[in-house]
């Protein structure tokens, strides 16, 4: 290892202009003769459209343009779209209802697209906005995700007649049946996985700008994966060609999800940017953000656990009612199905699963993927059930987790995945010493002399990252592959650039991808620039989500300076008057085999440039190359986390007192890094365990719309925590990583709860667990003492 | 209507139609500094922080007409990436920035602490860093980071 190759703590290159005020956001950026958008929206939660007057506003002071979707209509700009087919179980494809950037007829959520103004400032738009008269005919709203699908519910898409988006399904119903028939204890339990607004703190923002000239569009934005952006503006909406349409995606500042989608803001201010021949500029404000934002998790389930007469999980099922809101989001489909249900299995050895989803529509902001997306619900229902499955029975959930644990790989589970490596009972007992649960009968005793509860709870996830292997996502319904591309230049002088298909909003790829650049060509980490977020310098890329970047974005890199490596060898064996075959090449030199003969990779790529050395025929000049990398499995981070809570029954406050993670990322590029990520995974989690919770009233009007009404962990809300690896090398990539991004996010909620459910006694202790809800739960009595 | 304010040591005169217009637009639009950030406008996330007259201050809540006088440093007056500011340097050797959207506050609010109270407790660094959200969980790195540049160590 390098000081700043694979494995060192280098810090951040990206941190110089963050910590000087040098970061460049979209709304940083302010373009010549730029005017306003501000968007009407609707305050109703469900209603017809009888008709929108935007005369008066029009004649508004400022006013440059009001649009309703009348105009996107007769302008043919195409709806939003959900990029992941799902189909019922009985065959039949999920019921997409239309989703037009500007409502037509009708709006289904408070905060839904009405009208939007343009104008000088954004204070006239504002203005102008205020004068539009819309006359509605407010229709009864369905809020809520369990009765959404009821006899008499009133009807969101006429597609979807009883609010159903699908009734799809996973695993062998029969054989798993058959197992809870035959088991010696069944485990149930009834979940909601609270419905969470993202809330990155950046605000969504957008510059449209048409260039008549050329007829180029271009789009600044707040996206995570602008490529995808573009080729769904493109195909799907309409805008322009993907040649006449540069989507730009600048420093974002933090997306967790929310910012993969292609929203209504976006698309409507890069077509209105050719209709009022000026750039057109948004910005979010903060209650924006909370009702148009897509919201994440919203899950209500029943799930059950079979073991049998020596404590062995012999099945597992679940039902799931999943919230997708008023309208089909990007990617929304499939995080309830294909990244919730093949989770089901966590790190156990389970020979039947079967699992039941069914998605509705609901007149709520729509939900789609935020950090962890499917697999923090998944990990939620199979620790809590094993938990839970632990004290009924009597035993040790530590010893419960260990006994049942997967131990040889790779190894198919019942719900499409296949574990390719893993060491679970290496991290368990590792975090049970970093945690000291030896002692943890005595904690309790001390805190119950100070009148305190105190409780332990664990978290053994697993995540499927990496996402994804193309073709078999493609066999799932994803409308898109999953792979990304890269491409090395190296310049003539030596210094390198590198285009990643990743983005970067917080991740510090700028340093982990110049880490591995670094260490493989053997130059300064100060001579790599890694370049992203701009369609026309990089050729495509998928973005970033999933965990998906170290893995397969940094593969792709990987392999493309695989290629420049060989052709570096290629111009050395010019330069070296030696072999191709004869060419080594180590920590940043050519040599030629068995010789005393190098040159420096600075004075190789400039030979590959000048190419003197070479005739044009033999070899081309040049030194660039790219890569398409296209993985073959997910990979399987997967970790032992465990929360340590005492609750104070007078008042229900719960303090965490400690926290232990233990994961397994495989090989870690920077651990400074990778640290962070688990910091900042688990604050998320916790502030779902403990703080967050997105409330409609009946109306469906969002009544936790600002940060004085929906509670983000604040900096006296976490204990430090303590953190430790274990490495088992992922085998399907040949860096030997998983990914870390979303870990904290899965693994904490269910450590929490299991925590607070020990503290209490009981298993009735639902998210968020305010201090009220404990209290309420202290007042209940405990079902039995849990195992110690 | 023009008003007179100094800006990282410079005086700058700036022309507002409007007395209540936010500083922190004054600020981004009219003089080209973004560092401070828009996170909420209503004063309740910090990313807008700068440092009026010592004092940490939402610059999304502090009216022009109310700046008169004042002297106001930016994060681009605080230190540059040659020579940075304590905090600055203690954020980077923590690695206490993610996505980087709620350092501008983080390090203002931590400078404007540490400049009334050089060796503050880690309760006294989290009592003023209560008014700090951020989204990337950083929060305890950026404790480590303030002890860092105040000499103290987080367990």
């Amino acid at each position: 290892m390098t000081s700043t190759g694979i494995g060192a703590a280098v810090r951040r290159k990206e941190d110089h202009r963050f910590i000087t005020g040098k970061g460049r956001y979209t709304d940083d950026i302010n373009r010549s003769g730029q005017v306003q958008a501000y968007f009407l929206r609707s305050p109703h939660a469900h209603a017809k459209i009888k008709s929108i007057d935007t005369q008066e506003a029009m004649r508004k002071p400022g006013v440059i343009a009001v649009f309703t979707g009348d105009d996107i209509a007769a302008d043919k700009v195409g709806g939003l779209i959900c990029g992941w087919m799902i189909h019922s179980k009985d065959g039949t494809p999920m019921k997409a209802g239309p989703h037009p950037a500007l409502a037509q007829g009708k709006v289904r959520y408070v905060g839904d697209h009405v009208a939007v103004v343009i104008a000088e400032t954004l204070g006239e738009a504002k203005d102008a906005a205020e004068a539009i008269r819309v006359d509605y005919e407010v229709l009864p709203a369905e809020v809520d995700t369990s009765t959404a699908q009821r006899q008499g519910a009133g009807v969101i898409h006429d597609v979807a007649p009883d609010n159903t988006v699908y009734r799809w399904h996973l695993g062998d119903k029969a054989k798993t049946d058959a197992a809870f028939a035959a088991a010696k204890h069944v485990t149930k339990i009834d979940l909601t996985n609270n419905r969470l607004v993202p809330n990155p703190m950046e605000p969504r923002a957008a510059i449209g700008e048409y260039d008549t000239g050329d007829g180029v569009f271009t789009l600044y934005t707040t996206s995570q994966n602008p490529h995808v952006a573009r080729l769904v503006l493109s195909a799907f909406i309409g805008i322009a060609p993907e040649h006449k349409l540069r989507v730009i995606a600048p420093d974002v500042g933090g997306g967790f999800g929310s910012k993969i989608f292609i929203y209504a803001e976006e698309t409507v201010c890069v077509w209105a940017a050719k209709k009022v021949g000026r750039p057109v500029k948004w910005t979010s404000d903060r209650t924006e953000a909370f009702l148009s934002d897509a919201h994440g998790r919203d899950h209500v389930t029943h799930a059950e656990l079979a073991t049998d007469e020596n404590g062995k999980i012999t099945a597992l099922r679940a039902k799931t009612i999943a919230n997708l809101g008023g309208y089909l989001s990007t990617f929304s489909s499939s995080v309830p199905t294909y990244l919730y249900a093949p989770l089901l299995s966590g790190q156990y050895d389970i020979a039947n699963i079967y699992c039941e989803v069914d998605g509705v529509y609901t007149n709520t902001t729509p939900v789609d993927a935020y950090r962890g997306a499917g697999r923090p619900e998944a990990t939620f229902v199979v620790e809590r059930l094993v938990e839970a499955a632990a004290r009924e029975l009597g035993q040790d959930p530590a010893k419960f987790r260990r006994k049942n644990y997967v131990k040889s790989f790779p190894h198919q589970t019942p719900v499409i995945m296949t574990y390719d490596a893993g060491d679970y009972s290496a991290s368990l007992a590792k975090a049970m010493e970093i945690a000291d649960y030896a002692n943890i009968g005595k904690r309790k005793r001390e805190s119950a002399k100070n009148g305190k509860l105190r409780g332990i709870g664990f978290s053994s996830y697993i995540e499927a990252c990496g996402i994804a292997p193309s073709q078999a996502v493609g066999s799932l319904g994803a409308g898109v592959g999953l792979w990304e591309s890269a491409e090395v230049r190296v310049n003539p002088v030596g210094t390198i650039e590198v285009l990643t298909g990743s983005h970067s909003h917080g991740q510090g790829h700028e340093t982990t991808f110049a880490q591995l650049v670094s260490e493989r060509l053997g130059v300064p980490i100060e001579n790599v620039a890694i370049v992203h977020g701009d369609t026309d310098k990089v050729q495509f890329g998928m973005g970033t989500y999933g965990s998906r970047s170290g893995a397969v974005g940094m593969t792709a890199i990987y392999k493309a300076l695989d290629k420049v490596i060989d052709k570096g060898k290629k111009v050395a064996a010019y330069v070296l008057e030696a072999s191709a075959g004869d060419i080594e090449f180590k920590d940043g030199k050519f040599s030629v085999k068995g010789t005393d003969k190098t040159a420096d990779f600075g004075a190789i790529a400039l030979q590959a440039y000048i190419a003197h050395k070479f005739s044009g025929q033999e070899l081309e000049p040049g030194l660039k190359e790219g890569a398409f990398y296209d993985p073959t499995n997910f990979t399987f981070p997967a970790g032992v986390h465990i929360c340590e809570v005492e609750v104070d029954p007078g008042t229900g406050i719960t303090r965490i007192d400690r926290w232990t993670a233990v994961d397994d990322f495989g090989v870690v590029i920077n651990p400074m890094i990778v640290e962070g990520q688990v910091h900042g995974g688990i604050a998320q989690g916790v502030g779902q365990a403990l703080l967050e919770g997105a409330r409609y009233s009946a109306e469906g009007q969002l009544v936790t719309a600002s940060y004085m009404d929906y509670a983000m962990p604040r900096a006296d809300d976490l204990p430090s925590f303590h953190v430790g690896m274990t490495v088992t090398p992922c085998p399907s990539n040949p860096l030997g990583v998983k990914g870390c991004g979303e870990a904290g996010a899965i693994a904490a909620p269910a450590a929490v709860i299991n925590a607070i459910t020990d503290a209490v006694g009981h298993e009735h202790v639902s998210m968020p667990a305010t201090a009220e809800t404990v209290w309420k739960a202290c007042q209940r009595a405990p079902q039995k003492l849990a195992a110690q | 209507m023009s008003y007179t304010l100094t800006v990282n040591g410079r005086e700058r005169r700036v022309e507002s139609g409007d007395p209540d217009q936010p500083l922190l637009y004054v600020l981004r639009n009219a003089l080209g500094f973004t560092g401070p950030k828009f996170g909420c406008g209503l004063g309740q996330c910090g990313a807008c922080t700068v440092i009026a007259d010592g004092a940490p201050i939402r610059s999304c809540q502090l009216p022009i007409s109310a700046t008169k006088g004042m002297k106001i440093t930016t994060i681009e007056g605080l230190g540059t990436a040659e020579k940075p500011h304590p905090v600055q340097a203690a954020f980077i050797a923590e690695a206490a920035a993610q996505c980087g959207y709620c350092t501008n506050g983080m390090v203002m609010t931590s400078a404007a602490l540490i400049a009334q109270n050089p060796k503050p407790s880690l309760d006294e660094i989290k009592q003023a860093l209560a008014g700090n959200l951020c989204r990337c969980g950083t929060h305890d790195r950026v404790l480590r980071a303030v002890l860092r540049a105040t000499g103290g160590q987080k367990k």
